[in-house]
């Protein structure tokens, strides 16, 4: 039986739904994430977890234990706020100490534990300092280790990183991995950083407007992206309007282009659909086995370091089957690694975009989903 | 236009120097004459004295009502600090975290004093608490205890404001929900958390409610007349040289309380803390 249940979980205030038809079962130890945008419901659904919010249906398990009405003070979670939330009156030893004292712990544990866990977080010699006396980064980690000290059956943590800035981000979301396998304590994380949630995370849930769009391992979301939201929430996403030429062969038109996809997808000739592609999987070499292709003319090239981002709008071109070469394109964004021997393309330079054939998703279709999770029951 | 800008700069300089020259005035001015004039209690009287003469000090503090309307008064004080702790800083942090609709309605309530004068406050008490069933006002330390209440409703419009400001300077809820995902209950949380984080806020307050309640005179003179308000305005009934006295000692004890919430508000080693939040 898995350790954390949420099952039914639905969340209203007034007439405005928050949360709705939640389900997820997290075994003993894993890091589950809840991504998604501002108002989606995610915070609102670790709150309920924590019980600082009462579900209006639905249950809450841990560990087998109905806790759905439970007060937070008496559910042994731990909880790490986006404001750090250590309390200024008392020094980084004390913060820490702090939920053993409430349970009664015995002075000598108390300070064996504290110790233990400033050496986890590699500030053995802070015991004595003040929060204010911390950067945000080692406030973030004394919290953390605050909500570790009591040994929760559950850790949530509430955009811990959100007001760090990107190197330290990056530095202590290692961290918190680290700690988490090092300690086997089921997390569950909430960011609307997809970097954060797919480089953390056992599973990732996405969530929009309440609802979950897609739960699924990090290579599942990003590779197979269950719905349209999912899609162009999680990654660049170059999303191209088109209609289905001849879903048995494959055929798509886009601006007056034909391409022909292995993936499968149904629908009438005619039907308009959008074909969503990845950068990454697009490139300008020309690669004619298993690719298929786009025409179109370069509008700008910008430089991000490691990659060259290039945006061809497509459709206006001299190939475009179809087009008359003056009415523009959509556009296609693709990414080229930065080497000194790039050919970097002028702007207005007409070129040929090309991408494998199973590699964009057809959404709008009716199939699309079933197609999807036959996807990733092949990987 | 450069000259020109100087030339207001120069002006708005003189300016403010003289609003502050005027400001020192104000409030130094009073205080010289008075202390001047404590210091002329020598024969003949009005006249002014070869050196200073200190009798008037002197007289004051050899007075024993001083010291114990003095002492009865700061114990009054202290009792009705304690007493309005208890009440507002529960009141207004359930407030601020559970009710936040409910804060104008508080603050109304509190600003009560502000409108109803103390003379009618002390007849209402008076009236409802010297007859059965509620006959308190029959023994002295019932009598105390309705001063005591009545100085706390006195001090809400000040005490409260106090710690309304400390509640906004932190994250409340966020201190909560931390405090009680670690297991602490609603004691624990207050004594914990919410009080010694409200410590310089709360030293406001009861800094302003011990001068109001030290000097008051109204509602002391009808309850207790033996606090320290009652014996100042006896003093200057009865006495020439003392009040002026009184009323500069009264003053150094003021600049000595404002001195105490100076250095115990600094907060650890000297520096202010951060409540909660980014850095």
């Amino acid at each position: 039986m898995s350790y954390l249940v949420l099952t039914d979980i639905q969340k209203r205030f007034g007439d405005f739904v928050a949360v709705e038809n939640f389900n997820l079962s997290a075994e003993r130890g894993e890091f589950v994430s809840f991504l998604g945008p501002s108002g989606c419901g995610k915070t609102t659904t670790l709150r309920m977890i924590a019980g600082f919010e009462q579900p209006t249906s639905g249950t809450i398990r841990i560990d087998g234990r109905d806790v759905t009405r439970v007060a937070p003070n008496r559910r042994n979670v731990g909880m790490v706020f986006q404001s750090y939330a250590l309390f200024p009156n008392m020094t980084v030893a004390d913060n820490i100490a702090f939920g053993l004292k409430v349970r009664k712990a015995p002075s000598d544990q108390v300070r064996k534990r504290v110790a233990e866990l400033l050496e986890l977080i590699n500030l053995p010699d802070r015991g004595n300092r003040y929060p204010y006396q911390l950067s945000g980064g080692q406030q973030q980690r004394v919290a953390l280790a605050r909500a570790l000290a009591f040994e929760p059956q559950v850790l949530l943590l509430d955009e811990p990183l959100s007001a760090l800035d990107a190197k330290i981000r990056v530095a202590l979301r290692n961290e918190i991995r680290q700690i988490q396998r090092q300690l086997g304590i089921t997390t569950v994380y909430v960011t609307h950083d997809q970097e954060e949630a797919l480089s953390l995370s056992d599973r990732v849930v996405v969530m929009s407007e309440g609802r979950m769009e897609q739960v699924g391992t990090p290579f599942e979301i990003y590779n197979f992206p269950a719905t349209a939201f999912v899609a162009s929430f999680v990654g660049t996403l170059n999303v191209l309007n088109g209609s289905i030429v001849d879903a048995s062969r494959g055929e798509i038109a886009i601006d007056g282009q034909t391409i022909t996809l292995t993936r499968k997808f149904e629908g009438r000739p005619g039907q308009p659909v959008r074909v969503a592609l990845r950068p990454e999987m697009a490139s300008l070499a020309d690669r004619p086995e298993g690719c298929t292709r786009l025409v179109g003319q370069v509008a700008d090239v910008t430089f991000l370091g490691s990659l060259v981002r290039i945006r061809i709008a497509v459709g206006a071109g001299p190939g475009a089957s179809g087009g008359n070469g003056s009415e523009p394109g959509q556009v296609v964004m693709l990414d080229e690694f930065n080497e000194p021997g790039l050919q970097v393309p002028e702007v207005g330079q007409t070129v040929s975009v090309s991408f494998p054939m199973d590699g964009p998703l057809v959404l709008d279709t009716e199939a699309q989903v079933e197609s999807v999770e036959e996807l990733i029951a092949e990987a | 236009m450069s000259s020109a800008g100087e030339g207001r700069r120069g002006f708005g300089a003189w300016w403010a120097w003289l609003v502050v020259f005027l400001g020192i005035l104000y409030f130094f001015v009073p205080l010289i004459a008075a202390a001047e004039f404590s210091l002329r209690a020598c024969a003949p009287p009005n006249q002014p004295c070869s050196t200073p003469d200190f009798s008037a000090y002197a007289n004051t503090f050899a007075d024993s009502q001083f010291f114990s309307t003095l002492t009865f008064s700061f114990v009054v004080g202290l009792t009705t600090i304690a007493v309005s702790l208890l009440i507002i800083v529960p009141t207004a942090y359930w407030v601020r975290l559970r009710m936040p609709r409910l804060r104008p309605v508080v603050e109304f309530i509190t600003l009560l004093p502000f409108v109803i004068p103390p003379v009618v406050l002390v007849f209402g008490l008076i009236r409802i608490y010297s007859r059965p069933p509620l006959l308190i006002t029959a023994t002295n330390l019932g009598s105390v205890g309705l001063l005591v209440a009545a100085y706390v409703v006195l001090s809400f419009p000040y005490m409260y404001r106090a710690v309304d400001a400390g509640l906004a300077a932190m994250d409340v809820r966020v201190l909560t929900e931390a405090a009680q995902s670690m297991g602490a209950g609603w004691r624990k949380i207050l004594w914990s958390v919410i009080f010694p984080n409200l410590r310089t806020a709360a030293l406001s307050g009861a800094f302003l409610t011990l001068a109001i309640v030290v000097g008051e005179f109204t509602i002391g003179n009808y309850m207790a007349p033996y606090g320290f308000g009652p014996y100042l305005s006896l003093l200057g009934r009865d006495k020439i040289f003392e009040p002026a006295a009184v009323s500069l000692i009264s003053f150094g004890l003021t600049w000595l309380a404002m001195a105490v919430i100076a250095l115990v508000g600094r907060g650890p080693r000297g520096t202010r803390v951060q409540v909660a939040g980014a850095r």
